[in-house]
């Protein structure tokens, strides 16, 4: 995209770089592999778990990672909460290349990759997954519209740029309400399976259980990227943004308890928290990571003022939410025979499509002026 | 999506009488021109061990202790054809359709291969063919082929104990509570598929409960699609909703909003 620019605002940071590109290539090779071999070669995937790895965590967990991208906009422009304004532009690069590589991981899982477009006119709309492809396809549009005035501005292009304005609040609110259907949607995926979902899982809430974790989750990958960022390119930490973004997680997080909590006891399913098996212990580890020592975290005053505590939280979060995906996605098809450990070539793929958002990332953050903030030129 | 339709037609299973020779196995195979592959025998006389891509139906072989002697049970598994399919609902693309008869079939042209009819079934029935780099979602077609021919299933055809009863899903029905009347005692008080997971084309009836048989008896006697479309259908109402609330908090929070930099995204706040 934006590597053959000249001019460099930040000095590209070598460090890792290469290794970057050696794993998107490794993750290349395993995809083009599994083109060739199909799925049964090429995964563990089977008759008993047709979902696997790269549906919980290239699909399920990707989308919610990029949610962080309507959770800003939605804070700078419809509550116009000024002081984020200038980590808005990052969030939605974030989103826009999360969604990318989304669909690259879908193409890559589903059996027919060359089928990919029937969605878009060979339409069921009685089908969740109808209503998430729409979405995310109309999504992916308005954030590279959200996007496109950093390209503008980079190749000076100012009368777009004035054109592009006039749909600001337009656009902005098209991406929460899309936002909100999909990411609901993508927990919508297992309400149609109730008697194989466990317990602990299913509700006819879990469309709104996916929507609070995505927004905790988003908002967490934010502040991991802005202090990561501010490490990387030796820029000084915005305090007051990040603390600003963990308030924000720690609201989520005691609304998601809560309506965790309440949820489970409405159904009367709080006694199978430790009687579940197998289930109870992912469940626990799920909840204790994702959500409860993140609480705890954000809760004592000199975790949450210090720039380590603030990243130790949002790592529990994501990794606690990518847990949940996870869990959902192969509790809902586990049973008596179902045993599944992704293969080395999912794993590979995977890592490849996590390595290609950091370098797409990486990229557009050394050659567009995406940390620019505003008054100031860059 | 009638279900009382005059042409919708049902197929009685009634376990009893299944003395386990596997003629359907057979004979489903060879109608629907599938492969058969190497068997082994571990413990168990069901072969395969599951349903696949190549096997559509399958007689399971069941062992219980009767204190005294083993006692079988045979039990024939394929697609139960539901009434309200939770596959056709799922698949994204439209690839599954159910037929006036009630067969529920897939069209690979539509497919894209996403595998969330596997998912979602609550049988389990769609199989995968996982070898190929052009893959089919299998199962049971409920031989639409030969019904729109005037002819019965391939598998109900050959069966040496009459099995299996074709007919109007409505006569079927009668005949299986007829059966249940007339012999009391011989089975037990269910006929598993008359509301399992909103009704399905096949019903069973059995002397063993079925849970000991392998039947999936937490299914829900609801319509599953409907899980789904309590919040698909919801969708105009909620963008609505959402598109509104979200202008006039935009609004409100961007009253006079002169003290920012930029004047046309200024104006842009005042006109909401």
């Amino acid at each position: 995209m934006a590597a053959t620019s000249t001019a460099s605002a930040l000095p590209a940071p070598a460090a890792g770089f290469k290794a970057l590109i050696a794993l998107v290539g490794v993750g290349f090779a395993a995809a083009l592999y599994r083109f060739w071999v199909g799925l049964g070669a090429s995964t563990n995937l089977s008759d008993s778990v047709p979902w696997g790895l790269w549906v919980a965590v290239d699909v399920l967990s990707g989308v919610a990672l990029a949610a962080g991208g309507f959770g800003i906009t939605a804070a700078v422009y419809i509550f116009n909460m000024k002081k984020y304004k200038s980590i808005a532009r990052p969030a939605i690069l974030t989103a826009w290349i999360g969604y990318t590589v989304v669909v690259i991981g879908l193409v890559i899982d589903i059996g027919k990759p060359l089928a990919f477009w029937h969605p878009l006119v060979m339409w069921n709309p009685r089908s969740v997954m109808f209503e998430v492809v729409v979405c995310i396809t109309l999504y992916s549009a308005v954030l590279a519209l959200e996007f496109a005035p950093a390209f503008l501005e980079r190749f000076k292009l100012t009368g777009l740029q004035k054109f592009l304005k006039l749909f600001t609040f337009p656009l902005v609110i098209a991406g929460i309400v899309l936002s909100f259907l999909h990411q609901s949607s993508l927990g919508g995926f297992f309400l149609i399976m109730p008697h194989k979902v466990p317990a602990l899982w299913w509700s006819s809430n879990l469309p709104y259980m996916f929507y609070l974790s995505a927004i905790a989750l988003g908002l967490a990958m934010v502040s991991f990227e802005s202090i990561v960022s501010a490490r990387a390119f030796k820029r000084e930490q915005e305090m007051e943004i990040i603390q600003g973004l963990g308030r924000g997680v720690l609201i989520t997080l005691g609304l998601y308890f809560a309506f965790k909590v309440g949820d489970l006891a409405y159904r009367g399913a709080l006694s199978q928290v430790f009687s579940s098996g197998k289930a109870s212990v992912f469940f626990i580890l799920e909840m204790l990571i994702g959500v409860i020592v993140p609480i705890g975290l954000y809760a004592v005053k000199s975790i949450r003022e210090s720039v380590n505590g603030l990243f130790l939280a949002a790592c529990c979060v994501i990794v606690g939410t990518v847990m949940n995906r996870f869990n959902v996605n192969f509790f809902a098809q586990a049973g008596p025979n179902s045993n599944y450990f992704p293969s080395i070539v999912e794993i590979l793929i995977t890592i490849g499509l996590v390595s290609l958002m950091v370098l797409l990332y990486r990229l557009a953050v050394t050659y567009l002026p995406v940390f620019h903030e505003p008054g100031k030129s860059h | 999506m009638a279900t009382n339709n005059e042409k919708a037609k049902g197929v009685l299973v009634d376990l009893t009488r299944c003395i386990g020779c596997r003629g359907c196995q057979v004979a489903c195979k060879s109608w629907n021109e599938r492969k058969t592959g190497k068997t082994t025998i571990e413990g168990n006389f069901t072969n395969p061990k599951q349903l696949n891509s190549d096997t559509f139906t399958r007689i399971a072989f069941i062992e219980q202790d009767n204190g005294a002697q083993p006692v079988w049970s045979f039990v024939k598994d394929q697609c139960m054809h539901c009434q309200d399919p939770a596959c056709l609902s799922a698949c994204p693309v439209g690839a599954f359709t159910r037929t006036p008869e009630g067969a529920v079939n897939y069209t690979f042209e539509k497919c894209i291969g996403c595998r969330y009819c596997m998912v979602a079934c609550p049988f389990n029935i769609p199989k995968y063919e996982w070898e190929s780099t052009n893959p089919w979602i299998r199962k049971c077609t409920f031989c639409s082929d030969r019904i729109a021919d005037g002819k019965i299933p391939a598998c109900i055809k050959v069966c040496p104990t009459n099995v299996m009863l074709f007919g109007n899903r409505e006569d079927i029905m009668k005949e299986a509570e007829k059966r249940m009347k007339d012999s009391p005692g011989k089975y037990v008080n269910h006929i598993y598929g008359k509301e399992e997971a909103g009704g399905t084309s096949w019903v069973y009836l059995s002397a063993v409960p079925f849970d000991q048989l392998g039947f999936n008896t937490k299914i829900p006697a609801q319509k599953l699609p409907d899980l789904t479309w309590n919040m698909l259908g919801t969708i105009p109402a909620k963008v609505g909703a959402l598109v509104v609330g979200l202008s006039l908090i935009a609004a409100f929070r961007n009253r006079g909003a002169n003290n920012d930099d930029d004047s046309s995204e200024s104006k842009q706040g005042k006109e909401k």
